[in-house]
């Protein structure tokens, strides 16, 4: 038991002087992304953007997929790390207009790890591959843009065709979409 | 003078008998004197994080327990909400802050007893703020605060060669309550478990599948959730952030909940849902709150006095069905990311000229670091600074320059602490700079 009244019985304001620079302190949520963003191991179709290089909370993560329906597009998604993180996930938007079963119009993205199965032990690297993934495999089962998962599960060509429209700019349905071909 | 007998032989009677004679229960180190009590009521300086459900009652006990410097953080103001359990607070201070009307209170109420009121936020004040005082009992709603708090005591920590400086230590007792639950605990930054270290006993935030809001909801709160992340975003009627303290806000909330709740044939949107799912309200019971207060204003009396054994380490309550608590040594985590970085020294043979590469140098090749592509943050003037990461391409090309900087040129002094994270170590390791100075030197700082 440490005995604070022998110890501190002296003290007195402002008397106690640190012994080094008073240095503010990285929280925990820093030193935590530290530790995720020096070991993102990215797969070759993404890309990290630092706006801030000594802003390691604020990021941007650039998706180009190589198969699959999304191939040739460039997705750019914005990552929000908050300072409950990893207690809370980080907020992920996508800032790409896109045409997908999972992504609405305002860039809400349907992925479980973002929100009910977010866990501590997850990383910045384990969204990166759930998001590289929604692209290989849009999931027409938990739809947020439910147009797009009809389309999806009654005609693929169709989807395939939806898809292209979309990232060549222009409208598919009602909606306009911007061109976001690489 | 005269003031100071009188007190001491009337009103604190019942304190000089527990603090002036050995009792079966003492702590077995226990030494009575006339001391104590004189330290409790001249020297010993407390702060009471929060003047809400738990603040008012900590003020309460600790005033009435003889603590008379006493301190409140509080960054709210009384609403008309509070005043059910929060009974330092009256109708007319509707609107006033929580902080400086509880003072106020206490003040007035208890003779002798000086409580001094910030109305601001725990992050407005640094280490030498914190440092003033024997013990900090906090009563907070929030993880965050929590967090940051404990961070901020363990920062403040010194080590001689790696042994805790034992004065440096400012013991944490934190009570939290939810309704019929509460838990109360005590925390020896650096010596017990911290807030960091059990941070899984926190339930996570109540959340639901974006789709299943989007499109299959079947619950009240689904309908309020996607009112609340899909609809207030899109349309935004005010221009702002949704604000769950603004009536305007949750009338809108409720309204567009209720229409898609008939969409959906969906029953149970109510305003008080609403405002309970927009702001994450926990119900507040007031006799929790009594008690939790009053275990933690015990400890933080058990801990000034040395008089008994404080609580070791974490306490749960509930008495929903009558009345349950559970103690329990709630164990330090190996790997914590707070309390496990005990700051290593690494020793700057040249400090004129090492360049940061020099550091990156030492990091991957002496043999107690042995790193492989370690990347280097810091906080210099408060400012979070980004010194090397070399595997992300975007940084790696805006920080090369740094490396061949020297410290000084970076900002980096004597005692400055630099995280550093590497594949070969599980979590960020906390370096501090000691810059060795030649003899020379060292005459010219002693004299």
């Amino acid at each position: 038991m440490i005995k604070l009244f022998s110890l501190k019985q002296q003290k007195k304001d402002g008397e106690a002087s640190p012994k080094t620079a008073n240095q503010k302190k990285a929280s925990a949520a820093q030193l935590r992304i530290a530790k995720d963003i020096n070991e993102l191991n990215l797969p070759k179709t993404c890309t990290t953007e630092f706006p801030d290089p000594d802003d390691l909370l604020n990021f941007k993560l650039i998706i180009c997929p190589d198969e699959g329906f999304y191939r040739t597009g460039r997705f750019v998604f914005s990552f929000k790390v908050g300072p409950n993180y990893p207690h809370e996930p980080p907020k992920v938007k996508c800032e790409t207009q896109v045409y997908h079963p999972n992504i609405d119009q305002q860039g809400n993205v349907c992925l479980n790890i973002l929100r009910e199965d977010w866990k501590p032990v997850l990383t910045i690297n384990s969204i990166v591959y759930g998001l590289q993934y929604l692209f290989l495999e849009p999931n027409p089962e938990d739809p947020l843009n439910k147009e797009a998962a009809d389309v999806l599960t009654t005609n693929r060509r169709l989807f395939e065709q939806n898809v292209q429209k979309a990232m060549r700019g222009g409208f598919v349905g009602g909606t306009y979409f911007d061109r976001c071909l690489k | 003078m005269s003031e100071k007998l009188e007190t001491l032989s009337n009103r604190w009677n019942n304190l000089r008998k527990i603090l002036e004679r050995p009792g079966p229960f003492s702590h077995p180190d226990f030494e009575p004197s006339l001391e104590i009590i004189n330290f409790l009521m001249n020297t010993c300086k407390i702060l009471v994080i929060g003047a809400g459900g738990l603040g008012c009652e900590l003020l309460k006990d600790l005033a009435l327990m003889g603590f008379r410097d006493i301190h409140v953080i509080d960054m709210d103001t009384i609403e008309i909400s509070n005043l059910n359990r929060q009974f330092l607070f009256r109708h007319k201070d509707i609107g006033f802050p929580k902080a400086e009307v509880a003072a106020k209170f206490v003040n007035s109420r208890v003779k002798g007893c000086q409580v001094t009121a910030y109305f601001k936020k725990i992050q407005d004040f640094d280490a030498n703020f914190y440092r003033q005082f024997h013990i900090i009992v906090c009563g907070l709603d929030s993880i965050v605060a929590r967090r940051w708090i404990n961070g901020m005591l363990i920062s403040m920590l010194n080590y001689n060669d790696d042994v805790l400086d034992q004065s440096s230590i400012i013991p944490l007792i934190d009570g939290g309550t939810e309704g019929f639950k509460g838990n109360a605990r005590v925390i020896l930054p650096g010596m017990t478990a911290c807030v960091e270290c059990t941070l899984d006993l926190y339930p996570p935030q109540v959340t639901y599948p974006l789709c299943t809001i989007a499109n299959t909801p079947r619950l009240p709160e689904h309908c309020i959730e996607y009112v609340k992340v899909v609809q207030w975003p899109k349309e935004n009627p005010w221009g702002t952030a949704l604000d769950g303290d603004d009536p305007h806000h949750i009338n809108w909330v409720h309204e567009k909940s209720l229409e898609r709740a008939q969409q959906f044939n969906i029953t149970g949107v109510t305003y008080r849902l609403v405002q309970g799912v927009v702001k994450n309200i926990i119900p507040a019971v007031a006799s929790t709150n009594a008690v939790i207060a009053a275990i933690c204003a015990t400890e933080v009396f058990k801990l000034a006095t040395s008089c008994y054994v404080p609580l070791n380490n974490f306490l749960v309550f509930n008495d929903v069905d009558g009345i349950y608590t559970y103690t329990y040594e709630s164990e330090k985590k190996e790997n914590c990311l707070a309390c496990s970085q005990i700051p290593q020294t690494v020793v700057i043979k040249d400090p004129e000229e090492a360049k940061l590469k020099d550091l990156i140098q030492i990091l991957q090749e002496d043999s107690r670091y042995q790193m492989r592509s370690p990347g280097l943050i810091t906080t210099i003037d408060g400012k979070n600074r980004t010194l090397y990461i070399s595997s992300i391409k975007s940084i790696e090309e805006r920080t090369r320059e740094n490396l061949n900087k020297t410290l000084s040129e970076l900002g980096l002094k004597e005692g400055c602490e630099v995280a550093v994270s590497d594949i070969t170590s599980p979590n960020t390791v906390i370096i501090r700079l000691h810059f060795q100075t030649t003899d020379v030197e060292m005459k010219k700082l002693i004299n």
